[in-house]
């Protein structure tokens, strides 16, 4: 299953994460999860959050260059070389891991965020293969 | 339509004879009444007798804004301060602002010229225009206000500064017209798709100066508002808009001869290139009475079409402008002209058509640093895109510019959409 990842471009300027984060925080999206990817100009910053399309919608109208990307919310078992198994599955099936990002550690379980060169067929190998993924309602529950 | 087919489309012949009078009248004129004239023409050992036809402009001297910013602020006016009924003030380059001055006929005349220009881009009395240049000391707002209400048309005196206001007017009053800059006019584009309004808008055509523009952007704006834009030309020290203006073949910008005589001067040596080839634009301005001007250097880049034009003007037209001998940057040894970048962005379907250029200097190298604003629909939140982009965006502008410049992707909407003369370039080396 896909779900949405809330994604923002941001200048490298002091002050300009705060003010993507303050949006967020006005208009009550809850953030779930992120990953700061950063060069020596610009950052991007990627966040699961309980209503992406609120998120968006806000982060626009500030102005904001954002944008919806399909992500994989996964459920993994909390233990030894069970990520190193699922990269296994995708890599023998030829799909290239574009990014990935925990999300929470609750217990024995674990969640990543995984974007893929090849999403629909990544998506149908890891059910398949009985991996768990979640909908945007499910992560909001989280 | 043509305004003033008398003076528009005289035959060449009786235009130079034309010329050759006001010339001689000119001259004479300048001579008695600026002291700073009289001494330079003195210093030369000229004297009004000496100059008898058009063709002895040539033994002149030349007016620089130099000489007006030496003479500040009323230093070059030839005629009392009870004879002025207006001034303007440009913005100087350097130092103190450039002020000129006009008296009741020459607030006619620059009328009349406007209105020429209005009508060459099919203004009517029936049209409905926005006067969207700044009003007050920048000659753009009355300049074209003043033509366009000898035309006869509605005018609605925008001025500059309230986007918001001006495309709720535009619609509702059913505005057919519009003069402003035609950066400005991509912001109202850019205003007006985002509120959803394009289809309720009415304009016709625009007619667009104050600033060099060039082809691609016309186009846009053509297309994005599905109107027809006119490039209207002129420099307050020779009177403000309405000195030059395209007409609907577009095969350059006709000039008031019959007012302002056009000079095409090769920058360095100062002597007349052939028609088509590119220098410097001078103007001797032959009417004007508060602030005639003998051969004033622009510093605008254009070449000179003397031809009979489709529309049966037989004025002389002057080429889309290539650039200004002083806007031009030197980097690495190489000529780079902004209006070079924007043309080269335009090709770039991912990037909107403003820019901002720096330049500067870093152990004694020259850096040159463009940045660009990414389209909405071409963001990525992927690292890779990010950079192929700005690899393509880096190949297309050195291919351009002969320069391998660093490009930089900024947030959308940080990048000066001025309300004025947009500023470009940011140049942080004193090289002077």
């Amino acid at each position: 299953m896909l779900t949405k990842q809330l994604s923002v471009f941001i200048e490298n300027r002091q002050g300009r994460l705060g003010e993507v984060l303050s949006v967020l925080k006005d208009n009550k999206v809850n953030i779930l999860s992120l990953s700061l990817a950063d060069t020596t100009e610009y950052g991007l910053l990627r966040l699961i959050v309980n209503n992406p399309a609120l998120g968006k919608e806000k982060l626009a109208e500030d102005g904001f260059s954002t944008m919806l990307t399909d992500v994989i919310v996964l459920k993994i078992d909390h233990e030894a070389g069970s990520l190193q198994n699922l990269l296994t599955v995708l890599s023998n099936n030829g799909i290239n891991i574009e990014y990935m990002y925990g999300l929470s550690i609750d217990g024995d379980e674990a969640y990543v965020v995984l974007k893929t060169s090849k999403m629909a067929e990544a998506d149908k190998v890891l059910s398949e293969n009985g991996v768990k993924t979640l909908s945007c309602e499910e992560i909001a529950a989280l | 339509m043509i305004w003033n087919e008398a003076k528009e489309c005289m035959s060449r012949d009786e235009l130079s004879a034309l010329q050759s009078a006001r010339l001689v009248k000119l001259v004479e004129y300048v001579y008695h009444n600026v002291d700073f004239y009289r001494k330079k023409m003195q210093a030369m050992g000229l004297e009004p007798g000496d100059i008898k036809c058009i063709e002895d402009i040539e033994k002149l001297p030349f007016t620089t804004k130099d000489d007006l910013r030496d003479n500040y602020p009323f230093g070059l006016f030839a005629v009392p301060h009870s004879q002025v009924v207006r001034v303007h003030a440009s913005s100087g380059t350097t130092g103190k602002a450039t002020v000129v001055g006009y008296t009741r006929k020459d607030i006619d005349i620059w009328a009349e010229c406007v209105a020429r220009c209005l009508a060459m881009a099919g203004v009517t009395k029936d049209d409905i225009i926005q006067v969207a240049y700044g009003y007050g000391l920048f000659t753009g707002g009355l300049g074209a206000h003043y033509g366009a209400e000898k035309l006869g048309a509605m005018v609605v005196p925008m001025s500059t500064g309230n986007s918001k206001k001006l495309t709720t007017m535009m619609v509702d009053f059913g505005a057919t017209a519009i003069a402003c800059t035609p950066s400005y006019l991509l912001h109202l584009a850019e205003v007006l798709e985002s509120e959803n309004l394009i289809k309720d808008i009415k304009l016709k055509r625009a007619i667009c100066g104050a600033e060099p523009w060039t082809e691609k952007m016309h186009k846009e704006i053509e297309e994005r508002l599905n109107i027809k834009a006119f490039d209207i030309y002129g420099l307050s020290e020779v009177m403000g808009p309405g000195v030059a203006c395209d007409c609907e073949f577009h095969k350059g910008l006709h000039v008031c001869e019959d007012h302002f005589y056009p000079e095409i001067l090769n920058s360095t040596t100062m002597k007349a290139q052939k028609p088509g080839e590119t220098g410097e634009l001078v103007f001797t301005t032959f009417t004007k009475e508060a602030l005639p001007l003998i051969r004033y250097r622009t510093k605008d880049l254009t070449s000179i079409d003397y031809s009979k034009c489709e529309c049966g003007r037989t004025s002389a037209r002057i080429s889309r402008f290539k650039g200004r001998v002083d806007d031009m940057l030197i980097i690495r040894g190489v000529n780079v002209f902004p209006s070079q970048v924007e043309a080269a962005l335009i090709d770039v379907e991912e990037v909107s058509p403003h820019y901002m250029i720096i330049v500067d200097r870093v152990n004694n190298l020259d850096t040159l640093e463009i940045q660009v604003e990414v389209n909405p629909q071409f963001m990525t939140d992927e690292i890779r895109g990010l950079e192929a982009l700005t690899k393509k965006i880096t190949h297309v502008l050195n291919q351009a510019l002969g320069l391998n410049p660093k490009v930089k992707i900024v947030e959308p909407q940080t990048l000066v959409r001025s309300e004025g003369k947009a500023v470009h370039v940011i140049d942080k080396r004193k090289l002077y």
